[in-house]
């Protein structure tokens, strides 16, 4: 009796699995874990930004990263998985394609590389969610959170789309610049630069904070903001070795270029500032780690352990010495999204050029027919990181200026005085934690 | 010498700092409280509505000489007096002041009104 049981559940099983020619389930499972990586990245970013305000603004600052994961899971669903991967229109501004809305025509699809696509369409969109949390650093303590709402909903529509359609599509015109492409393995341009350099837009056309920079404003948290950063490492092995849509070598080289990048970055950080300053402090480890993730981001799939652990430490200085020049200039880039996203994001993207493993580049030259070298590869890269950042730039001032007018994005000076949490979310984060 | 307590509204806490920077009192200590007085005012919680029996409140204490008693006070008034929808509401807070015996500066000994 029992052994029949278990003869018809195991033809079960086996039915269900000839059910579905063509699935590695080995490429899947990772997909999925990587899908749940990425995720796992927005919480860490909204306690990253979280511990790093003032006391009064923690659960506002919050919820701009957790808005953002419904606003855009919400839009991904609905068209912006068709804007992204569609086949391009209106010239390759962006894609489209009627059976990717609400995601209908590919219920059962499975794709090349042995993955259903609703695992890769919605990895895929866990990059949708984190981008515009990032900018929220740039304004953090002082936009209001309907203005907000509209503010991503829009920028994720006419920033974030065109450029992943740009540089992620077959037919997106960065994928195809060049030998064989812009190199941007897991959003160094799309999500890092982007974002970095939307949030110095809205930075400077949004003003300061009330009292920037004479009053001091110290992070409420670090405790939460050191977690934050660890959550963020772990989930970036799903942000960047994911990115290789298998389960399979070029996995292992992300993975490890991830890694050592990440080190290398929170050392250098350390070592800079131990000179520099006196002391090594923690949020610099945390800073250093997140420099050296954004540079290894575009970079993890072409670059060998030690050009990526050149990369962290690489784009560690230049994000140390651009919060410096922030401070020279006095723009209140709150929380560092362009100090560290934006400008560690436009190292990695042109400093990889020097460090792509050798197989890559003779890919390139056999796809130029003969040869390609490193500074056309340069040149490739860096006209890939204008485009970017020119598109970004003018897009989010548009945006900034039609939410502003239409909706009101900056909070007024009581809402601000107030805090966001009792301006626009009628709660408080903390019990007695002292004021700050 | 006066040491002025004021009991205020957590959020109106910045409000009242400004203000009292304003009128060149820049000296203060700030803690968090909690109490009622008169106030009944209803929050939300998860989307209930919740008349909390002590509400949190932020207590600010100044030390000053007696001739800016009267500048600090209206000074804490300007900035904790809410004002959205009607001009002072219950729940705004109250101002204590006492007499103060003595005031020691630690550093260098000095007491009385110089260490203020």
């Amino acid at each position: 009796m029992l052994a029949t049981l278990a003869i018809i559940m195991g033809l079960g099983g086996l039915m269900e699995l000839s059910a579905q020619p063509g699935v590695d389930s080995g490429a899947t499972a990772w997909m999925i874990t990587s899908t749940a990586l990425v995720l796992l990245m927005v919480p860490g970013l909204a306690m990253f930004y979280g511990g790093l305000v003032r006391s009064k603004n923690v659960l506002g600052t919050m919820m701009h990263s957790f808005a953002a994961m419904g606003v855009m899971s919400v839009l991904w669903v609905t068209v912006s998985y068709s804007m992204c991967f569609g086949s391009s229109v209106l010239g390759g501004w962006f894609g489209w394609n009627s059976d990717y809305v609400f995601l209908q025509g590919i219920d059962e699809t499975i794709m090349e590389g042995g993955v259903p696509e609703y695992v890769f369409s919605m990895f895929q969109g866990k990059f949708a969610i984190i981008t515009p949390a990032l900018i929220a650093g740039a304004f953090a303590e002082r936009v209001k959170f309907r203005g907000y709402l509209v503010f991503i909903t829009l920028w994720g529509l006419l920033v974030y789309n065109p450029l992943c359609h740009w540089v992620w599509a077959e037919d997106g015109f960065l994928f195809n610049m060049g030998a064989d492409g812009a190199i941007d393995f897991a959003g160094g341009t799309v999500v890092h630069i982007s974002a970095g350099v939307s949030g110095l837009v809205a930075a400077i056309y949004l003003g300061a904070r009330r009292g920037y920079p004479h009053r001091q404003m110290r992070p409420n948290n670090l405790v939460m903001v050191m977690m934050g950063v660890g959550l963020l490492w772990v989930g970036w092995f799903g942000f960047n070795a994911g990115s290789s849509v298998s389960s399979g070598l070029s996995t292992a080289q992300a993975l490890t270029a991830t890694q050592v990048a990440a080190a290398a970055g929170a050392l250098t950080w350390i070592l800079i500032e131990g000179f520099h300053q006196g002391k090594m402090t923690a949020l610099g480890f945390a800073s250093g780690i997140l420099s050296g993730l954004v540079a290894v981001t575009p970079a993890a799939g072409v670059v060998q352990p030690l050009g990526a652990m050149v990369l962290g430490a690489l784009a560690t200085v230049i994000c140390y010495l651009m919060l410096i020049v922030k401070d020279k200039l006095g723009y209140d880039d709150s929380l560092d999204a362009f100090g560290i996203h934006g400008v560690g994001g436009i190292v990695g993207a042109i400093a990889l050029t020097f460090f792509i493993r050798d197989s890559w580049m003779a890919n390139a030259a056999e796809a130029a027919g003969g040869s390609w070298s490193i500074w056309q590869q340069l040149g490739v890269q860096v006209a890939a990181v204008a485009i970017a950042m020119a598109y970004s730039i003018v897009l989010t001032l548009i945006i900034l200026v039609v939410v502003e007018k239409l909706f009101g994005l900056k909070s007024t000076p009581e809402e601000e005085m107030q805090g966001l949490d009792h301006a626009y979310h009628g709660e408080r984060g903390y019990g007695m934690l002292n004021p700050n | 010498m006066k040491l002025i307590t004021a009991i205020i509204r957590s959020y109106q806490l910045d409000q009242v700092r400004e203000s009292l920077i304003a009128a060149g009192i820049t000296r203060i200590t700030v803690s968090r409280v909690s109490g009622h007085g008169a106030q009944k005012r209803e929050e939300v919680y998860r989307g209930k509505k919740v008349i909390p029996s002590l509400i949190p409140k932020m207590r600010v204490e100044i030390a000053v000489n007696d001739e800016f008693v009267d500048t600090t006070v209206n000074a804490i008034i300007e900035g904790a007096k809410s004002v959205s929808e009607v001009e002072g509401e219950i729940g705004d807070g109250k101002i204590f002041i006492t007499p103060l015996e003595e005031c020691i500066r630690i550093r260098t000994g000095e007491k009385g009104s110089n260490a203020i």
